[in-house]
């Protein structure tokens, strides 16, 4: 223990400019950020030099950077020195005992979304064995199996480090570089956590990778880092979050998500976030500042973002598509809802480069109470980009009279032969329509989750089926209270 | 089944309907007629809870419960259906999923068990060739991009798929040409039974041509100024409304 206390102090100390002896049990550093943390996260991971200097790169970068002034986002100055940046997953033991000791208003919010009762008790941290969860790992192994008879890898990025540095030494940073942003800078700099995946060329992968996710990845971490590749004509669908409730302790969460599509290869990213907003007088919540960008590097490469941005106080997420290849697509649907004292501020960015490259923007906002949501896009056309085409619509819905929906669509043409199409509705959910459907026998709680449904149906019909179903519920347990 | 006392109620603190006074029987079908702005879609508001509706005095008993105490979705649960004059549009909502929703969200009320999807789709099958329409019409989004006619006939298959003890039809006819009303009646007509009444709300003689009525009541300025039977549609239709009135003063 002694020992210990010394090695920590001497961190705080800020000292230590080399790197650690592997004795250290500690498993969780104290707040603070300097290099010697960066250097203990790697130490700790048992990375190669260049990923070292990659994260001192970043660092040194990040330090020389201003933190960004939001345009639309109220936000109080955050404390970089009070976050720790580095703990080791939680042990089983340290959870609840049984789903008894769990907080009943959670246990409610998942019989609403209809989970499951043992993935309940996964999914609130009770201590029980994988294998009482999940008929038994035999489930996980299989899967496993199946996906490495077909050549894919999906594995923790510290573990893909280890056993393909050569793959991830290639691709990472290459489509979010570290000077990107702020949080970027600063997800490169101590990431801990992340995803890796490689399609290899002409595979169909051969399962959602939601599923898998769903049973193996549960805890999401604060700096994560993905990273998924598919190689020509391979084809993959990866699923990151859960509408259940998540809470964390943490307050800011910067992850980075790369992705890389070969020619005629196509990625289908779709994420589910649902992060503690925060209660309803706006105390609490997490930051949500995510940096996701895909590339389509070759010819006719796809790349499709779907997402359902519920939960965070605050989420700031712009997940873009740089259309390379000729006759590329890139895709984005999004639905983000805001309530109470929540804040969103989400959008993409289309880069066309390649001839004859199309792009889809399909974007829901909805506000209730007194959250504020704003779209902000950018559809970029460069010179190369002969014949590129965007089509945009943005929808806002407004649920009373406290909240505001603010779209801010970018455009800038280089190429003459370019067409983009940018439709925008506001609307709000009306006496009439609420009286109709309470009519009909339901109650006005349904009432609004059906019609907010309605209005998001062009973008659930984008995610996987099951997921579909669950955010569906999702969106009508996120709005409880924002009428009446 | 439907006991209307002195009624009172007011828009924005502008009195509208003064002291009406209705009772309707079991298997009954009574029509109110009269004038615009006369309180014709405002008792029908009234009777079904729209909260921009303020009741100002007087009660109305329904099946012996107080109505007025009630939420809308409640007296819908009780088994009272407003065909609306203005059916509104849902977007993205499937006109067979918004059914469906409403037909398990009232046979919850009534304690009765929930449909699965197989007897619902049987149900509204059967329902939809009663009302001569296609099936194609359930797959739409509720009401959006429909014509008059087709909002009108989706109101009452509405009706149909819940079976209410009272139907209030609120300018049923409204916007519809000679062979839309036709079909809208045919469907009307074949819902009747011994322990169904229905309340329509016009402004014109013509629809009682076709569904005809029991009783009429003509309304002006927010009272039920003269009942009678079908003869005084044909009245009415002769004299215009304009004979009522003077006759009331």
């Amino acid at each position: 223990m002694g020992e210990q206390n010394q090695e920590i102090k001497s961190l705080i100390g800020r000292e230590y400019k080399e790197g650690f002896s592997t004795d250290i049990e500690s498993d969780t550093l104290p707040p603070g950020l300097d290099e010697g943390v960066v250097r203990f996260i790697s130490q700790k991971k048992g990375e190669p030099e260049w990923l070292l200097e990659h994260r001192l790169e970043a660092f040194e970068r990040w330090k020389k950077m201003p933190e960004p002034d939001w345009a639309k986002l109220d936000i109080e100055p955050m404390d970089y020195q009070a976050i720790s940046y580095y703990s080791a997953p939680k042990r089983p033991e340290d959870g609840p005992k049984s789903l008894d000791e769990v907080d009943p208003r959670l246990l409610e919010t998942y019989e609403k979304l209809g989970i499951p009762i043992d993935e309940q008790k996964m999914l609130a941290g009770v201590t029980v064995a994988v294998d009482a969860v999940f008929d038994s790992v035999s489930v996980v192994t299989t899967f496993k199996k199946t996906l490495s008879e077909a050549g894919v890898i999906f594995c923790p990025l510290s573990e893909a480090l280890q056993e393909h540095p050569e793959l991830v030494r290639k691709y990472l940073g290459t489509v979010v570089p570290t000077s990107d942003n702020y949080f970027s800078a600063l997800n490169a700099a101590v990431f801990s956590e992340g995803s890796f995946v490689y399609i290899p060329k002409g595979t169909r992968c051969p399962m959602e990778l939601s599923t898998y996710f769903r049973i193996n990845a549960m805890n999401t971490g604060q700096f994560e880092r993905t990273l998924i590749i598919a190689d020509e004509g391979a084809y993959v669908s990866y699923l990151e979050g859960c509408t259940a409730p998540q809470r964390d302790e943490n307050q800011l969460h910067a992850a980075v998500v790369e992705l890389i599509a070969m020619k005629d290869a196509e990625i289908k990213y779709s994420t589910v976030q649902n992060w503690y907003p925060g209660d309803e007088n706006g105390v609490g919540g997490i930051y949500n500042f995510v940096t996701k960008r895909g590339i389509c590097k070759g010819d006719n490469a796809k790349i499709s973002w779907t997402q359902v941005e519920t939960g965070s106080a605050i989420t700031w997420k712009y997940p873009s598509c740089i259309l390379q290849g000729d006759n590329s697509i890139g895709e984005f649907y999004s639905v983000a809802l805001t309530n109470n004292y929540q804040q969103a501020d989400t959008g993409t960015k289309m880069i066309h480069l390649g001839k004859g490259s199309s792009s889809t923007i399909i974007s829901k906002g909805i506000s209730a109470g007194k959250g504020q949501n704003t779209y902000r896009g950018l559809v970029h056309m460069a010179r190369s980009a002969e014949g590129a085409r965007n089509y945009s619509q943005c929808d806002s819905l407004l649920l009373g009279d406290r909240c505001g929906a603010h779209t801010f669509p970018y455009m800038e043409i280089k190429n003459p032969s370019a067409t983009v199409e940018h439709e925008a509705t506001t609307s709000k959910i009306g006496d009439d329509q609420l009286f109709y459907c309470r009519q009909r026998g339901l109650s006005e709680e349904d009432a609004v989750s059906m019609i907010v449904n309605g209005f998001c149906k062009e973008v659930f019909k984008e995610l996987p089926m099951e997921f579909a179903v669950e955010a569906q519920k999702l969106l009508g347990i996120s709005l409880e209270g924002a009428v009446g | 089944m439907l006991k209307i006392e002195n009624l009172h109620a007011s828009v924005e603190g502008k009195p509208i309907l003064k002291g009406l006074n209705l009772e309707i029987g079991t298997g009954e079908i009574h029509a109110i007629m009269g004038p615009n702005g006369s309180g014709k879609s405002t008792l029908a508001a009234v009777l079904t809870g729209r909260d921009e509706y303020e009741v100002t005095g007087g009660s109305v008993q329904f099946m012996g419960k107080d109505l007025l105490d009630l939420e809308p979705e409640e007296r819908a649960h009780l088994g009272i259906f407003l065909g609306f004059q203005y059916p509104v549009e849902i977007p993205g909502v499937s006109n067979m999923y918004f059914m469906k929703a409403s037909i398990n969200a009232v046979r919850k009320g009534q304690g009765e068990k929930e449909l699965d999807a197989m007897d619902f789709l049987k149900l509204v099958k059967e329902k939809v060739a009663l009302m001569e329409m296609r099936d194609e019409f359930l797959h739409r989004a509720v009401n959006a991009g429909f014509s008059g006619g087709e909002k009108k006939r989706n109101e009452i298959l509405q009706m149909a798929l819940l079976e209410p003890k009272l139907a209030i039809l609120d300018e049923i006819d409204s916007g519809l040409d000679i062979d839309a009303l036709k079909v809208v009646a045919r469907g009307v007509n074949a819902q009747k039974r011994d322990d169904r009444s229905v309340l329509m709300v016009t402004h014109y003689q013509r629809l009682l041509d076709y569904i005809v009525p029991d009783f009429i009541h003509v309304m002006s300025d927010g009272k039920i100024i003269k009942s009678g039977d079908k003869s005084l549609a044909l009245e009415l239709e002769e004299k215009g409304y304009g004979w009522i009135n003077q006759d009331a003063a």
